[in-house]
C-alpha cells in the first residue's frame, strides 16, 4: 500500500498527540507528574497542537478536503467515522480540563482529565480498527495492529510527558512507563513482524480468477499499459532487504534507543536526565515515523493478484 | 447510510463466459465511452496525448495463462464491480456516499457527498473502484445505472455499455436472485464461478468457466466421397470402374 505522507503523520503526529493526553489526564489527577499550572498547560498544550496538526494532515489525504464535516455521520457501520467522532468529542474534555487548570479547580480536571484519557485512548483504538478491518490486505488484518497502536502511543505519549515533567523537575514515572512501554513495543513488533512474515496469502491468483481448476495462473497481458490509480495506492512494494533494514532501525533507534535513555535518565536524573529524555522522546517520534511507513509499504493488497499474480 | 440494507430479492448483475471472451477491450471501452458522459461524468483521462497516459475505467480486462503445457489456456479475463451482496467497500465508508440500494443490488457512490478518502477502494478485494483524481470522488461501475431503466432509448438498449457490445456474446446482464431468469439458468448450466468467495463479499456477479479443451481424434478420418459428390463425368466414370 502507497505510504502516503499525510497519513504516515497523522497517525505518528495524533498518536502521540493522544498518547500524552492519556498519560496527562490520568497521571495528573493522581499526582504522579508536576503539580504546577506551567507543566499542567504545557503539556495539553503540546498534545492538542499534535493532535490537531494530525487531523489537519490526515485531512490533506482526501480528494475534497471541504467535505470533511460530512465523516462524522456513520458511525454505526465506519470505523474511520467513529474515529472522527472519538477524535472531535475528546477535544471537550480536553478544554475542560485545560480550563480547570487555568482556574486551578482540581474538582474539574481530575473527572475532565480521565475523560479526556478514555477518548484518547479510544480515538486510537478507531484508527487501529480502520485497519484491522480491511479484509484484503493480510498485514493489516492481524490481531496484533490494534494493539500496537495503542502500545506506540502510549509509548510515545509517554515519552514526551516524562520530556516535560523532567523540564519541570520530575519525569520519573513517565519516563517509567516509556520504558516498559517501549519494551513492550520491542516485543509486539517482532511478533507481529515474525507473524506477517509467515502468514498465508488471503487469496490467490487462482482464487481471484476462479481458474485454478485449470492450474497454475499467471498473468500473461496486463489491461494497461500505464499505471493507474489501482497500481499506485495499492500496487507499492517495498524491497525485502529494504523492509529489513527498516524495521531494524525502528526497533533499535525507535523503541530500544528511547527506552535506554529512560532507563538512564531514571538513574542519573537532573539535567543530564532532562538531556536523555528529550533525545529519547525524539528517538521514539521518528522510529514511529519509519514504522508507520513500513505499516504501508509492507502491506499488499489482493487487487495485484490480477496485475502481478500474487 | 453506509450500513447494508436487508438482503433484496432482487440482485442485477453481470455474467461473463471466459470461454468466449477474446479480450478485444470492446466492454472496456465502450463502458468508457458511455460513462464518460452518463451518470459519473466526467471520467478523466490525464496527460492523454503524452507518455504516461491513464485514466478511470470501470472495466479492465486481463489476460492470463492458466495450467501448464497442453493443458495449459489462455484466458481473456474482464475485471469490474461485481456487486457483492455484502461488501465492505459499502460499510466502511464514513459519508455515506457509498452505498448499495436495496431494490436492485446495485452499489453505487454519491457523487456529492464522497470526500475522496478513498478507504473504500482499499476494502475492495477486487480493485473495482477508482479514484477521480480531478474531482476528488470516487468513481466505480454503476451497471449502466442510466441505461437499464432508461426509458428514453429503445427497451433492447436498456443493457450495461459492456454488454451490449461484447462481439462474442461473453457477456449477460440479469436478475441473479431469480432462479428462473436466463441468466440464473446460465450459471446453473455452465458452473458459473464467484470470485475470490473466502473474502466473504458474496459477488453477485458470476464467471463461467472455459469449456474443456475438444480433443483431436486418434488418427485423421479418410475423406470418402459418395460418387454424387465427383462433378467430373469422366472421374466418376473411373471412380466406379476402380470401385469394383
Ligand atoms: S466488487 Fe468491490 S466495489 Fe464492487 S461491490 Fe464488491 S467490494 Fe464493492
Ligand atoms: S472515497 Fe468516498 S465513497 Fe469511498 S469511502 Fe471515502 S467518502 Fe465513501
Amino acid at each position: 500500500m502507497n505510504p502516503a505522507p499525510s497519513i504516515v503523520f497523522f497517525t505518528t503526529a495524533s498518536g502521540a498527540g493522544y498518547g500524552l493526553l492519556f498519560w496527562l489526564g490520568l497521571l495528573r489527577p493522581l499526582g504522579l507528574v508536576p503539580g504546577g499550572q506551567g507543566f499542567g498547560l504545557t503539556a495539553l498544550a503540546l498534545a492538542l497542537v499534535l493532535i490537531t496538526a494530525g487531523l489537519l494532515s490526515s485531512t490533506a489525504h482526501l480528494g475534497n478536503p471541504r467535505r470533511a464535516w460530512r465523516a462524522v455521520s456513520q458511525w454505526r457501520s465506519s470505523w474511520l467515522s467513529r474515529e472522527g467522532v472519538a477524535a472531535l468529542a475528546t477535544y471537550v474534555p480536553a478544554v475542560l480540563f485545560g480550563l480547570g487548570l487555568l482556574a486551578e479547580m482540581p474538582g474539574l480536571t481530575a473527572p475532565m482529565g480521565l475523560l479526556a484519557a478514555l477518548g484518547a485512548a479510544a480515538t486510537i483504538y478507531c484508527t487501529g480498527m480502520i485497519y484491522a478491518c480491511l479484509k484484503p490486505v493480510k498485514e493489516w488484518r492481524h490481531p496484533l495492529v490494534v494493539p500496537g497502536y495503542l502500545l506506540l502511543g502510549a509509548f510515545s505519549g509517554a515519552a514526551l510527558l516524562a520530556m516535560l515533567g523532567s523540564f519541570w523537575g520530575d519525569g520519573a514515572v513517565p519516563a517509567a512507563l516509556a520504558l516498559l512501554a517501549g519494551l513492550a513495543a520491542l516485543v509486539v513488533k517482532n511478533i507481529y513482524w515474525t507473524a506477517i512474515d509467515q502468514a498465508p496469502p488471503v487469496a490467490t491468483a487462482e482464487s481471484a480468477t476462479s481458474l485454478g481448476f485449470i492450474g497454475k495462473v499467471r498473468p500473461l497481458e496486463p489491461p494497461h499499459t500505464e499505471t493507474n490509480y489501482l497500481l499506485r495506492e495499492m500496487g507499492f512494494r517495498i524491497a525485502r532487504k529494504h523492509a529489513e533494514k527498516l524495521r531494524l532501525l525502528a526497533l533499535t533507534a525507535g523503541f530500544g534507543a528511547p527506552a535506554a535513555l529512560c532507563a538512564f535518565a531514571l538513574l542519573v536524573g537532573g539535567g543530564m536526565g532532562a538531556a536523555a529524555l528529550t533525545l529519547g522522546a525524539a528517538l521514539a517520534l521518528a522510529g514511529l515515523l519509519v514504522e508507520r511507513w513500513l505499516m504501508f509499504a509492507e502491506a499488499t493488497h489482493t487487487v495485484t493478484l490480477y496485475y502481478h499474480g500474487q | 447510510m453506509t450500513c447494508l440494507p436487508a438482503p433484496g430479492a432482487k440482485k442485477l448483475g453481470l455474467v461473463i463466459d471466459l470461454d468466449t471472451c477474446v479480450g478485444c477491450q470492446a466492454c472496456a471501452t465502450n463502458c468508457k465511452e458511455w460513462n464518460a458522459s452518463g451518470h459519473s461524468a466526467p471520467l478523466p483521462d490525464f496527460k492523454p496525448y503524452a507518455a504516461g497516459q491513464e485514466g478511470v475505467w470501470f472495466n479492465r480486462v486481463h489476460s492470463f495463462e492458466a495450467g501448464e503445457g497442453e493443458a495449459g489456456r489462455t484466458v481473456h479475463f474482464p475485471r469490474s464491480c461485481l456487486h457483492c451482496e455484502t461488501p465492505d467497500c459499502v460499510t466502511v465508508c464514513p459519508t455515506g456516499a457509498s452505498y448499495k440500494r436495496a431494490e436492485d443490488g446495485i452499489v453505487l457512490v454519491n457523487h456529492d457527498t464522497c470526500i475522496g478518502c478513498g478507504l473504500c477502494a482499499w476494502a475492495c478485494p477486487y480493485g473495482a473502484r477508482e479514484m477521480d483524481e480531478d474531482q476528488g470522488v470516487m468513481k466505480k461501475c454503476t451497471l449502466c445505472i442510466d441505461r437499464i431503466y432508461n426509458e428514453n432509448i429503445p427497451e433492447a438498449q436498456r443493457q450495461p455499455a459492456c454488454v451490449l457490445t461484447c462481439p462474442t456474446k461473453a457477456r449477460h446482464f440479469g436478475d441473479l436472485g431469480d432462479p428462473e431468469s436466463a441468466v440464473s439458468k446460465l450459471v446453473a448450466e455452465r458452473g458459473g464461478q464467484p470470485l475470490m468467495p473466502e473474502l466473504g463479499y458474496n459477488p453477485v456477479n458470476r464467471y463461467l468457466p472455459p469449456r474443456k479443451k475438444a480433443l483431436p481424434p486418434s488418427a485423421p478420418v479418410e475423406d470418402a466421397p459418395t460418387p454424387m459428390d465427383i462433378k467430373n463425368p469422366l472421374l466418376r466414370w473411373m471412380d466406379r470402374v476402380l470401385s469394383r
